[in-house]
């Protein structure tokens, strides 16, 4: 074959034809060096956040009140960290390799939610996890299934299916905590005042304040605005919160006449304090991930040694 | 019936224990690929052991709950043995710990099946397939470990000098082991360990690693004498159903 | 040539079928390399529009899982039953979740 290569208004042009088509852009596609970049940091923020998201759970798994609890529990990580996995090879076909990615993410140069920087401190944060960080992140997941990249979409798709159980496992604890005795009822609502405003961060600053979801809505790599996302979340949240005897810590919070929910003021300051590292646990949820990689060197260093071997 | 019980106790709680171990490794493994296999054989481990519970609660029949016997006993009336209490000092040592008891339980519950009871046949029967599993992974694991790099074969030696001495607890009948074999319905350990020798000398020979000589021999386990590390399992573990009584979650 | 080679090697095909979907396992053909293990995948297996994407595979770069492990390979589905959100109790009055 002996064509003319296309020149690079061309590729755009049919680059941005596709994003308008719904079409999916695949590895092998041509696309825009920013959307690279885009995906890139996107997708790897993701990945690590399932994978750091393991750990204040994975403080009780040893400490779960039943053994149904507990398999529950383990499984649930288990799918988080299955997810980073996922998602980790979803953001591979970009050209970046997993190992390169994690270094990035113990260098500081990536980031990952920041809602894992807060410590789990009762049983009830395993439900308020589930229930409040997973519910978050399932809402912005279920979006993303739309995404334009067709490796990260179909890594949603599995992961939103996976998920599922996620949440309601959750809403269960907190749910049979309320119903039983009041030690428990107190724990559960502590967990709820500690867990819902970070829970409402996850979504990320106000649309007028986010530098990131401009171009990543124009090629629908984002399919819904932090805000409208945000607002989803709480219109489903507070219903359940009040069903089980459950009070949403907002003071300012208000029932609109259409039955929506607006939420008060959340405090900024506190989330760019978390995201530049000065949150409760960033430095414990960093070094145990660096400590358990280097621990593995040798491990993963007699595998490979182990697999030239055998070939 | 208390003997029956003691037997079964004596299967779940290695279960248990072992799982405990596994739980403890969440998000501390090598890679990703391994965390989820290591949390795989933990919800096996579990799955097996609350099967048992379960089934002691009702053959006991005072009202207890299956989470009765893992959650409110103490230290002296759990009957694991040692081996898989012991900790998690590097992967070394998780794995040579998982491969020795793997190749126990692969001859264990092959034999179960075989038991006039049909509550531990049905569980041979479960178990098996899981065990199969697990036994083939961590003798690939050892290969690897002993047959990779000079830096891996020292340690896993090292762990298996370390985790040699509490090898051998399986084949030493308790009493309650004893009475179940006469009765035709517990394992009889004598098969198992040739066929678990057989086993381990060939995966080790595989993995260029020896097996330590004239070892003197741990065991109390299985009697409800411990090493100082289930204590802290325990109090762990229990720490909710011991703070809260009366709680249910 | 080896004789077992003279029309050339096997090589697996996977196809897309709309665009964003996961590639799957339609077939095998024969082929000497991989330029020409895309064309005859194309003529072979997209003849009716098939796909929107395509991938080959050495067929002997495939690693399987034999019929005989699968007993104990793969988890029986009525296990781990807790991984599904039906396994959990909702209180009346969730609507959905």
């Amino acid at each position: 074959m002996s064509t003319i290569a296309p020149s690079k208004e061309q590729l755009l042009a049919e680059f941005e034809s596709k994003i308008a088509a719904e079409m999916k852009i695949e590895p092998r596609d041509w696309m825009p060096d920013e959307y690279r970049q885009h995906l890139i940091r996107q997708i790897s923020q993701h990945a690590h956040s399932e994978v750091i998201g393991m750990q204040p759970e994975g403080n009780w798994i040893t400490r779960a009140p039943s053994l149904r609890s507990k398999k529950i529990l383990l499984a649930k990580i288990q799918d988080e960290g299955g997810h980073g996995l996922y998602l980790y090879s979803a953001a591979e076909t970009l050209g970046v390799s997993r190992e390169q990615y994690i270094q990035w993410l113990h260098e500081g140069k990536a980031k990952y939610s920041s809602v894992f920087n807060y410590p789990a401190l009762n049983w009830a944060d395993i439900g308020a996890i589930g229930w409040l960080v997973d519910g978050a992140a399932i809402t912005n997941q279920v979006s993303l299934q739309r995404t334009s990249y067709g490796p990260y979409s179909r890594a949603m798709v599995k992961i939103c299916k996976e998920e599922s159980f996620h949440q309601r496992q959750g809403y269960e604890i907190m749910w049979k905590m309320m119903e039983g005795t009041k030690d428990q009822q107190q724990m559960a609502q502590d967990a709820l005042n500690r867990w819902w405003w970070p829970a409402l961060m996850m979504f990320g600053p106000h649309d007028n304040e986010s530098a990131n979801t401009s171009n990543a809505m124009k090629w629908k790599i984002k399919r819904e605005s932090n805000d409208q996302l945000r607002e989803k979340f709480i219109n489903k949240t507070i219903p359940q919160a009040e069903l089980i005897g459950l009070k949403v810590p907002d003071a300012n919070l208000q029932l609109l006449e259409d039955g929506t929910y607006k939420h008060g003021d959340i405090n900024w300051d506190e989330f760019w304090e978390v995201v530049k590292g000065n949150g409760p646990c960033n430095q414990q949820r960093l070094e145990h991930h660096k400590r358990a990689h280097d621990n593995g060197a040798w491990v993963r260093e007699t595998a490979y040694v182990a697999g030239l071997n055998q070939k | 019936m208390e003997t029956k019980i003691n037997y079964y106790l004596q299967i779940a709680d290695n279960a248990l224990i072992l799982s405990h171990r596994l739980s403890e490794y969440s998000s501390h493994g090598p890679f990703l690929e391994e965390d989820l296999a290591n949390t795989n054989v933990a919800l096996d481990l579990i799955g097996i052991a609350e099967s048992i519970y379960n089934e002691c609660a009702r053959i006991e029949g005072k009202g207890r709950i299956g989470d009765d016997f893992p959650y409110r006993r103490g230290e002296h009336e759990f009957y694991n043995c040692l081996l898989v209490e012991q900790p998690n000092r590097d992967f070394a040592f998780i794995m040579v710990r998982q491969f020795l008891t793997d190749a126990f339980n692969f001859y264990f519950y092959s034999e179960m099946i075989k038991s006039k009871d049909e509550f531990l046949k049905s569980i041979g029967f479960k178990a098996i397939k899981q065990v199969t599993y697990h036994l083939r992974r961590s003798s690939e694991w050892m290969i690897r470990l002993g047959a990779g790099t000079e830096l891996a074969n020292g340690k896993t030696q090292f762990a298996l000098d370390t985790l040699w001495r509490y090898s051998q607890e399986f084949f030493v009948p308790s009493e309650a082991e004893s009475a179940m074999i006469i009765a035709g319905v517990g394992v009889d350990l004598q098969v198992v360990k040739d066929q678990w020798f057989q086993k381990v000398r060939e995966i080790l020979y595989m993995a260029h690693l020896s097996i330590p000589e004239n070892q003197f021999q741990l065991n109390g386990g299985k009697q409800g004498k411990h090493s100082e590390n289930l204590g802290f399992i325990l109090t762990e573990m229990q720490f909710l159903p011991s703070k809260y009584p009366d709680a249910k979650w | 040539m080896e004789a077992a080679e003279s029309q050339g090697q096997l090589w697996e095909v996977f196809i897309q079928s709309k665009p964003g979907q996961a590639y799957k396992h339609v077939g095998s053909v024969h082929a000497f390399d991989k330029d020409l293990a895309v064309e005859n995948a194309r003529d072979i297996y997209t003849r009716r529009g098939e796909g929107t994407g395509l991938w080959v595979v050495p067929g002997k770069e495939i690693v399987a899982v034999t019929i005989n492990e699968a007993e104990y390979f793969f988890e029986p589905i009525d296990e781990k039953i807790y991984r599904h959100p039906t396994f959990y109790d909702l209180p009346e009055g969730v609507k959905q979740m």
